[in-house]
């Protein structure tokens, strides 16, 4: 840098912030991960393979991942139409509402947990009357499922509503005034505009949800292969020694997590190449 | 077409935005609504459009009642001010949107729309921008695009909210004769909202002059300038200089002061005295109707505008001629050529 442009700075400090963003994200993110893959490479290809595809592994992944997604999924309908409300309409108590969305952000997760539990246990105020009509959904499946859903709505709610109020409801009104109905209007000018944003929010919804612990466990049941999470048998793992593991199946987490970030970066990069003002 | 609106009235919250509002358009016109700010003109035309509803009134497009049909029935053609696109469409798409939501009973097939696409985008000379998406455009294509879009429906009539306002000064006077000669090839009955008097009186066949949620003149360009029918139009339009001034007994007084200006059929009473700024000529000290001492100079081009303040202590602004020079501290009489007195 030559000394010139170094006096042209306003805000001194570039090497130092630089130096320690990248220490900071070295000792706080990079160096565990990687340490994670370099334990997990202790394992040979087959013992690998053995760890994952033993049927206690296989049922636990199932379970986190597939509740997860269909928990993201219904946070994504139910989260766009509380958006839309909490945006388009004035109504009593909406600051309210919109200020419990971010309850589950500040919840600790175990709190959640027994909270849950208690309200869907077989006496409990939600739990009794399910349960006369025989559906049982404390420390089941369904359980897991409810909590997900609980932890992951403000991802959806919080991504989509500045891009929702930003959206001009001139766009509506020239819509309709050329020939679109509602219906039209909601699927081919609504939706696609916020398309990049619904996706980003499924997606942190799914991530979330995925490696929930906290308020999962108390509510699951954990009996192996029916209701025990992932993150769960991790712990059971480590617990009984068994390092070798319960870092394979966080290494398969892990990449799926990669994955998932991946995917949400292209998506938000999608969505401002799209809707950069020029 | 025609359009027709009877008695309007419009109010939002103690706000009357239309207060009984009578207007006739007439088949292939180009109407300005000319107004200031919160004077009604765009709710007005989005009550014909069907984007918002008259507490009462009637509204008639060719004849028929238009209040039993929302917007989307109605086959207007509206135009937004801030273009109004779909970001996420590329200008093709945008442009047939119109066509492709159209009842599957009507709706044309591809290839139809896909020549009729290709047609307006002609029409509005921005062909070649076709596969663009709107935020890669200017203001002024951008805006081009939107007439493009509302046009693709054939509507019966085509309104147009402040079309020209969010453009700078340049593109507004390219896009107005463009727009004239546009609506001179497709001749269909338009309605166009602005608060720009040149705007109005440049493009349009009619102007209607609104203040206050109600209509204060209808009448060609010439007539809004030349003949302006209240106070409000002459001080809106065109550069006016406005004096108080007392009428009684047919003799009109600038404070005691009586000046020699015609007052016959005039009601007595408080009145305003209208001059355009050039309509004030200039010569020597004591003669004319005022007299007063030049403040300022500033050249304007082919004017030179002076500040002049009259013997009775009101300051005026002129716009002479430069033949004669005027400086700081000159003393002149000023005739006006032309003037108007209105009550009030």
């Amino acid at each position: 840098m030559s000394a010139i442009a170094a006096r042209r700075r306003t805000l001194p400090g570039f090497g130092l912030t630089m130096g320690l963003t990248l220490t900071w994200l070295s000792v706080i993110i990079l160096i565990p991960l990687a340490g994670l893959f370099l334990k997990s490479l202790e394992l040979s290809l087959e013992q690998f393979w053995a760890i994952l595809s033993s049927r206690r592994t296989l049922n636990a992944l199932r379970i986190s991942f597939g509740l997860a997604f269909g928990a993201a999924c219904v946070n994504l309908v139910m989260g766009s139409i509380i958006v839309w409300a909490l945006v388009r309409y004035r109504f009593p108590g909406r600051r309210i509402f919109d200020a419990i969305v971010d309850v589950p952000f500040a919840l600790p997760t175990a709190v959640a947990g027994v909270a849950l539990t208690a309200l869907f246990a077989e006496k409990g105020w939600l739990g009794a009357p399910l349960a006369a009509l025989g559906i049982k959904v404390a420390f089941t499946p369904l359980g897991i499922f409810v909590a997900m859903i609980f932890i992951g709505i403000p991802f959806v709610v919080r991504t989509v509503q500045p891009v929702l109020q930003d959206l001009d409801p001139e766009i509506e009104e020239a819509a309709g005034s050329l020939g679109a109905s509602r219906w039209q209007t909601m699927i081919r000018v609504i939706l696609p505009s916020l398309a990049p944003a619904l996706l980003t929010g499924l997606a942190l919804a799914f991530a979330r949800a995925v490696g929930e612990y906290g308020s999962v466990i108390f509510i699951a049941g954990n009996l192996p292969n029916v209701s025990e999470i992932a993150p769960l048998l991790i712990v059971i793992r480590l617990s009984e020694f068994r390092y070798a593991d319960a870092t394979a199946i966080a290494a398969v987490m892990l990449v799926v997590s990669f994955i998932v970030i991946f995917a949400v970066n292209r998506l938000q990069r999608w969505a401002q190449h799209r809707d950069a003002e020029r | 077409m025609t359009i027709e609106v009877r008695k309007l009235v419009k109010t939002f919250g103690s706000f009357k935005a239309l207060d009984g509002v009578d207007l006739k358009v007439d088949s292939g016109e180009l109407l300005a609504l000319l107004g200031p700010s919160g004077s009604g003109k765009t709710t007005l035309l989005r009550i014909v459009a069907g984007l918002d509803w008259p507490d009462a009134g009637e509204v008639l497009i060719n004849g028929e009642d238009a209040l039993t049909h929302g917007a989307r029935e109605r086959h207007v053609g509206f135009v937004f001010q801030h273009y109004a696109l779909f970001r996420h469409m590329s200008v093709f798409e945008n442009v047939a949107f119109g066509l492709r939501v159209q009842p599957r009973a009507i709706r044309k097939d591809e290839t139809t729309i896909r020549a009729r696409v290709k047609e307006l985008l002609d029409l509005v000379q921005l062909d070649w921008l076709a596969d663009r998406y709107p935020n890669q455009l200017s203001g002024g294509q951008r805006q081009r695009i939107a007439l493009a879009r509302a046009l693709a429906i054939e509507p019966r009539i085509l309104l147009l909210d402040e079309p020209f306002g969010a453009l700078d000064a340049k593109v507004r006077k390219e896009l107005r004769k463009w727009l004239r000669s546009l609506h001179h090839e497709i001749n269909v009955t338009s309605i166009f909202v602005t608060h720009d008097q040149e705007e109005a009186l440049e493009v349009a066949n009619r102007v209607v002059v609104m203040d206050k949620g109600r209509i204060e003149q209808i009448g060609s360009p010439d007539d809004v300038y030349e003949t302006p029918a209240t106070a409000f139009v002459h001080g809106f339009i065109g550069e006016s200089i406005e004096l108080p001034v007392q009428v009684a007994d047919g003799v009109v007084r600038l404070g005691e002061r009586p000046l020699p200006l015609k007052a016959e059929g005039l009601a007595s009473g408080a009145s305003k005295l209208f001059v355009r700024r050039h309509d004030m000529l200039v010569g020597p000290a004591g003669s004319g109707a005022f007299e007063g001492a030049v403040q300022h100079v500033r050249n304007f081009g082919p004017v030179q505008r002076a500040e002049v303040a009259l013997s009775g202590g009101e300051t005026i602004e002129i716009d002479a001629p430069r033949d004669r020079e005027l400086r700081a501290g000159d003393t002149v009489g000023l005739e006006p050529r032309r003037y108007r007195i209105f009550a009030g």
